[in-house]
């Protein structure tokens, strides 16, 4: 049987989605403006397009995709961050842990840890680049240094602040430090991992691009640069676009991930 | 009768920043078997360090333990512990959760998992075994957390303030009903609290401890002397008031030093 909703309920719940469809119309037709105004002023020589290019020749540029090789570009890129983001991850929570274990060895890190931290990364770049070379390496590099210092901290942070009545209760069952690891500190920091999981996909991202910007011959931070360089807005315009895509792709893979974990988990 | 839980000479220093801290000093009493036995103090007396001692999750400075007549170092494999909270995981379910401790103690067999599931089976939770910790009611997550302790065969169980975390109303009925649970498995049992109504419905003796260095100051035996005895009938007994009183005279003594 259904239950039944009173009118005031049901005028209630038709006035929240009225709302939320209002929104969200509203934000489409913000960005159909956008775009009409640099479409038409471009038109209308107004702005330079030649500067500013215009969405009529992005479309375009998007649409031959293949021909121009920009997949190949957004492949490479995809590739660099995903391996930048799972070392950096996987990496940073293993020292996070090592950390937790030794306490000595986490009191002795900890200046250097922040000061890495606070470390514009970017500017590791040419060392970087003498140390491992100038190629795809440099990238992952790069990625892995921009989110590795951030993973570990957080990371180290979430276990140090596992609930101490959790672990008292773990001890007087007698329960070792490793059983104690596993079966309180890990699972209590499920959403500080899926937290690191979140900032990190961004944070490669942006090492990679700034990777390419330095070094590569491939990739979309790659098209940026030498878009600028020969006055190819267009494709400049159009790789910043896809970049803004492959960012939302990655960040939704992530909350899918999310949904997942939390239905096996129930955290 | 039988001492399952004896303690001598017991002292606990601590060494704070600028300080020592001399917590405990010379503490001597024994639990015999079956008994319920309170201990209660001014705040900050070294009531949870005591139980800390027994069960071994700190090192004493001075002093002995024996349960059952044998010396304890270390964390005891024959003392269950309960804490202030329920400390349920909440990733596991209500069977996981009270096999919990049997699990990390690598006792978990067919044999000691029937035994759990006759206790649930009894305290009605069987039901609920395969629901989640934040589904339950308070008054359930404690029961639960009895049972996970209850598993291991505890020879003497240690209670830190286990109900302070609950509301009134439910802390009564919990009361009773861990009381009931713990008579019925003839559990021998020691409880921290500072709460003297609490301690004088469930105790057979009480303890009470000085202000900090915590000692023994006297001992007090309760007997109401009525058949089924329940922590609520406790309550609504005449001679109820009068432990109150006197127990309550011998703490706040304390108190007013503390204004002079």
């Amino acid at each position: 049987m259904k239950e039944k909703i009173s009118n005031e309920r049901k005028e209630y719940l038709f006035k929240k989605k009225r709302k939320k469809l209002f929104i969200f119309v509203t934000q489409i037709l913000i960005l159909v403006f956008f775009i009409l105004l640099w479409e038409t002023l471009a038109n209308k020589e107004v702005i330079d397009s030649f500067i500013t290019s215009q969405p009529s020749r992005i479309f375009n540029t998007l649409i031959n995709l293949s021909s121009n090789g920009l997949l190949k570009h957004i492949v490479v890129t995809s590739y660099e961050t995903v391996i930048g983001f799972l070392i950096g991850t996987i990496l940073g929570i293993v020292i996070a842990v090592l950390l937790w274990w030794n306490d000595f060895f986490s009191k002795i890190t900890e200046p250097y840890l922040v000061v890495l931290n606070s470390l514009p990364k970017v500017a590791l770049g040419p060392i970087i680049i003498v140390w491992v070379g100038a190629g795809t390496k440099a990238i992952i590099v790069m990625a892995v240094a921009i989110s590795l210092i951030v993973t570990i901290l957080e990371n180290l942070n979430g276990f140090l602040h596992t609930d101490k009545e959790l672990i008292k209760m773990a001890k007087t069952f007698n329960c070792s430090k490793t059983k104690i690891l596993f079966k309180i500190v890990i699972p209590s920091n499920i959403s500080t991992f899926i937290n690191s999981l979140k900032v990190n996909i961004g944070l490669s991202l942006v090492g990679v691009i700034s990777g390419e910007f330095l070094v590569s011959k491939a990739g979309l931070g790659y098209l940026i640069v030498y878009g600028g360089q020969v006055f190819k807005l267009d494709l400049v315009m159009t790789s910043v676009l896809i970049l803004g895509i492959l960012a939302v792709v990655m960040y939704g893979s992530i909350l899918l991930l999310e949904k997942f974990i939390l239905k096996v988990r129930r955290v | 009768m039988e001492k399952i839980l004896e303690v001598r000479n017991l002292s606990k220093k601590y060494q704070g920043e600028n300080d020592e801290i001399l917590a405990i000093d010379g503490i001597n009493f024994y639990v015999e078997k079956g008994e319920f036995v309170s201990v209660i103090g001014p705040s900050g007396c070294g009531k949870s360090t005591l139980l800390s001692l027994i069960a071994g999750l700190e090192n004493k400075t001075i002093g002995e333990i024996y349960i059952e007549g044998e010396r304890q170092e270390n964390i005891s494999e024959n003392v269950g512990y309960m804490l202030q909270r329920d400390c349920l995981l909440e990733w596991k379910n209500i069977l996981d959760n009270t096999l919990f401790g049997l699990d990390v103690r690598g006792e978990l067999n067919a044999e000691t998992k029937e035994y759990v599931m006759n206790l649930l089976r009894k305290y009605e939770i069987i039901d609920f075994i395969n629901k989640y910790p934040s589904e339950l009611s308070g008054g359930m997550r404690q029961r639960v957390a009895l049972i996970r302790t209850l598993a291991i065969k505890p020879k003497i169980l240690l209670l830190d303030e286990a109900f302070s975390a609950l509301d009134y109303q439910t802390r009564i009925n919990v009361t009773n009903d861990i009381y009931r649970i713990l008579k019925n498995e003839s559990i021998t049992a020691l409880m921290v609290t500072h709460d003297i109504s609490e301690a004088i419905s469930m105790s057979d003796r009480i303890i009470v401890l000085s202000k900090r260095p915590g000692k023994i100051k006297s001992i007090y035996r309760i007997d109401f002397n009525i058949q089924n005895r329940t922590p609520l009938n406790c309550r609504e007994h005449p001679d109820f008031s009068k432990y109150f009183n006197s127990l309550w005279k011998e703490l706040s003594t304390y108190e007013g030093k503390d204004i002079e």
